[in-house]
């Protein structure tokens, strides 16, 4: 019983990443049409947002090293906690969910300049182009990240008051081996906000209502003399902060590296795919679906069944899937057919 | 114009045509080569230098080992050449090195980027072998690739001199008479471990393995598993998680329930770092199983892993082939033009491949020829100390290097990022030694060295 529901609440836990790149990577289809391979590099980025507001935050002074004697060596003690002390540290402690403030403007910012910059030149090309220039530009991503924070994974920690495990166990009258950590729990709840917040601002919002209507029938919006060009760029932005907010609550989940974009685009696509191209309540049903099948597929006793399964399932879940419902979960009729 | 061309065409064609007959007869070999070993090697130098390639990382999960392991062959280069302090050419005994290059023809080197794949590894070797006429190729960061690299130096017929590779097969089933290891391997982590872990957590444990489901992974699985059934550990369960998973939560949550109280983690850098924060997260460390504190053990431990995972080793056992913190008057002198050269201590990865740099060298030194065969017959059983690891033996049944380990464990005082690891014990070569036909190392045979064609 704990185990099930351990795998659950990993499965949630992954899903909500999972739902949250395929949530923005679904907008920028059903909007702009295009398929964005640079959607995991967005994620990518959101986690760099965090990494460097932290950089900024402990940027030290250089204090020499007493414990090396073998040459001069020296070490680092943030300006913040110089200045301010136990306020300064308290701050550093936070850095993560602070960084948040700092990831919004900076994402929307990327994503506009990413779309008006590159990704409009290649509104009329094939799909085949548009993944070309997506995944190259990708690659430039990370390798401009890698060239200013190097290779190795760079660990960011959650704040002292939520870095141990809720005993969830406890509180249900079940075992005591049923315990979660705060911030996994944390970052599900946060996946949860901000999916009813996209869904709301696109739901009950003007805004959101032309963007709906946008998607459904670009034309016809148009001719009613609605500049959508400018929406869409809007809304391509506002799928760059959800997936880059994804990034930035997930460091202390998953030290970042350069790569890590890269781990989580394949999966949103078949996230994407399985939910049903354009369709966004496929894709985040979609993300928690596939997101805790994973997690049950990595269960000793279903791998000792089926080995290897926990790398396959995802996989074979979407071959299923788009055997019996070729348009996937919600897909609608029409949609890049 | 066209006759001068003409000549100049005609004077070559007889240079050419002169060598060839030359070589044909076999004259050339009597008059240039040392008396043992021939001079018809592959890449034999013929100039005032000689040039060495160094595989290694530059992209890829590794590629900040990698870039460290470049400035510890960057530094062994500087001191063959007579630059610098000369760092353990002033400790290393025997030494037949003169701070003049190696055989007087001053060092040179030539880089190649494996990028952690062994295709990308033996691509570049290549390249290095055939384009650049690099007499001996060293690097790898990790099993996968020194083996392939391995196989690929024997064929073509230059030395290997391997850098980080900690499998059991790298010198076991895999081994090659071109192929040399100077760094620990699996089984000499749990044979150095295995006390330090009775003393520590009893002989009651229940462990539980994750492992890396690669060459590495199992074999390091397999030492540690047998190592510390010997101990009276029981092992519960051993799982495969594939490379590079990313989040290890789907893997650690069973351990929870699995009445297990030791979590052994055959992991290595980014998985190591993700597996162990996760451990951690899940608060495994915080745990009471059986009536004892739940512990973790990561088997291989490197310091430029240890600050990926941070404050999560503190008191986390492990094994690691050297430290700069060791107080021996080679490790001293290293870490001293080390620090001065670059401002910060070297890793065990460079440490392992400035000493495999300067062994090579020296190895020539004695022979008196770059030619492979030479090489590897100078190097085999060949005794030093002075290198940091205490007396060291280049084993000649296996080409692997039998000395010092050191039992580590994550520094709870650490003041700096440099320190997170301290040094527990440092185990002697005779605890870690075993027979050349010891199981875990059976099948496949040296063979014999191959010199290439000239």
């Amino acid at each position: 019983m704990d185990a099930i529901l351990l795998q659950v609440l990993n499965g949630l836990d992954k899903g909500g990443a999972y739902a949250l790149i395929a949530l923005g990577l679904t907008l920028i289809f059903g909007t702009l049409g295009i398929v964005n391979f640079a959607h995991g590099a967005l994620f990518m980025i959101g986690a760099f947002c965090a990494v460097s507001f932290n950089k900024l935050l402990t940027f030290s002074i250089k204090v020499k090293d007493e414990s090396i004697t073998f040459f001069d060596a020296y070490k680092e003690v943030p300006y913040l906690e110089v200045w301010w002390g136990d306020t300064g540290k308290a701050i550093i402690d936070y850095s993560v969910p602070l960084s948040i403030l700092i990831a919004i403007p900076v994402m929307l910012l990327v994503g506009i300049i990413m779309e008006r910059g590159l990704i409009r030149h290649f509104y009329k090309r094939t799909h085949a182009d548009q993944i070309l220039v997506t995944f190259g530009l990708a690659i430039v991503l990370q390798e401009i990240i890698k060239h200013f924070f190097g290779a190795n994974p760079i660990p960011q920690s959650a704040p002292e008051i939520v870095a141990g495990s809720a005993a969830i166990g406890t509180w249900l009258g079940l075992s005591d081996n049923l315990v979660y950590p705060w911030w996994r729990l944390i970052y599900l709840g946060f996946s949860l906000s901000v999916i009813a917040a996209v869904f709301a601002f696109l739901q009950l919002t003007t805004f959101g209502m032309v963007v709906r209507a946008g998607m459904h029938d670009r034309e016809t919006v148009g001719l009613l003399g609605i500049n959508i060009e400018r929406r869409f760029t809007i809304v391509f932005g506002l799928a760059a902060v959800v997936s880059g907010l994804a990034g930035v609550m997930y460091t202390p989940i998953l030290p970042p590296d350069y790569h890590i974009g890269m781990e989580f685009l394949v999966l949103s696509f078949v996230v994407v795919v399985v939910g049903g191209m354009g369709s966004l309540g496929g894709a985040v049903s979609a993300g928690f679906l596939l997101g805790i099948l994973q997690s049950f597929a990595s269960m000793n006793e279903i791998k000792s069944l089926i080995p290897g399964i926990d790398q396959i399932i995802i996989y074979l879940v979407a071959v299923v899937i788009l055997l019996v419902r070729p348009r996937g979960l919600m897909g609608r009729k029409g949609v890049m057919e | 114009m066209t006759d001068i061309i003409k000549k100049h065409v005609d004077r070559r064609g007889v240079i050419k045509g002169g060598m060839a007959s030359i070589l044909a007869t076999g004259i050339m070999p009597s008059i240039l080569t040392s008396p043992a070993y021939a001079a018809d090697y592959l890449n034999a130098p013929t100039g005032k230098t000689v040039t060495l390639g160094f595989n290694v990382p530059q992209s890829g999960a590794y590629a900040d080992e990698g870039a460290d392991e470049l400035r510890g062959y960057q530094l062994a280069v500087e001191h063959l050449n007579g630059g610098g302090d000369g760092g353990m050419l002033n400790t290393m005994t025997p030494k037949s090195l003169k701070g003049n290059g190696i055989l007087g023809r001053k060092v040179e080197f030539v880089t190649g980027d494996t990028q952690t794949k062994s295709d990308a590894a033996r691509a570049s070797a290549k390249r290095m072998i055939e384009k650049d006429g690099a007499i001996m190729i060293t690097g790898g960061s990790s099993s996968g690739v020194a083996i392939a690299t391995q196989s690929l130096c024997q064929e073509a017929g230059v030395i290997f001199m391997a850098g980080l590779t900690h499998s059991n097969d790298t010198t076991g089933k895999d081994k090659r008479a071109n192929g040399f290891r100077h760094f620990f391997n699996a089984y000499m982590s749990g044979a150095a471990l295995a006390p330090v872990l009775e003393k520590a957590y009893g002989k009651e444990r229940k462990a539980y393995h994750l492992t890396a489901d690669y060459t590495w992974g199992w074999t390091q699985e397999a030492s540690i598993a047998q190592a510390t059934e010997a101990i009276g550990w029981k092992t519960v369960k051993k799982v495969r998680t594939p490379l590079g998973a990313g989040d290890f939560s789907q893997y650690i949550t069973p351990v929870l329930n699995s009445g297990a109280d030791v979590l052994v983690l055959n992991h290595y850098g980014k998985d190591m770092v993700n597996s162990l924060t996760q451990a951690v997260q899940f608060g495994l460390r915080d745990k009471q199983v059986n009536g004892k504190d739940f512990v973790i053990v990561v088997p291989l431990y490197s310091r430029l892993m240890a600050q990926g995972a941070g404050k999560n080793v503190e008191g986390i056992f492990g094994s690691t082939n050297w430290h700069w913190s060791l107080k021996d008057a080679g490790s001293q002198a290293f870490v001293k033009s080390f620090g001065q050269k670059y401002g910060f201590p070297p890793s065990q990865a460079a440490h392992t491949v400035y000493c495999q740099t300067l062994l090579y060298a020296d190895a020539c030194e004695r022979a008196g020829t770059h030619n492979p065969c030479g090489v590897a017959e100078a190097l085999e059983g060949f005794k030093f100390s002075g290198m940091g690891n205490g007396d060291t033996l280049y084993r000649a049944a296996d080409h692997q290097c039998f000395k010092d380990v050191l039992v580590v464990e994550g520094n709870d005082k650490s003041t700096s990022k440099f320190d997170l690891l301290k040094v527990v014990q440092v185990v002697p070569a005779k605890q870690v030694t075993y027979a050349p036909d010891n199981p875990m190392f059976k099948g496949g045979e040296l063979g014999k060295c191959n010199p290439g064609k000239a």
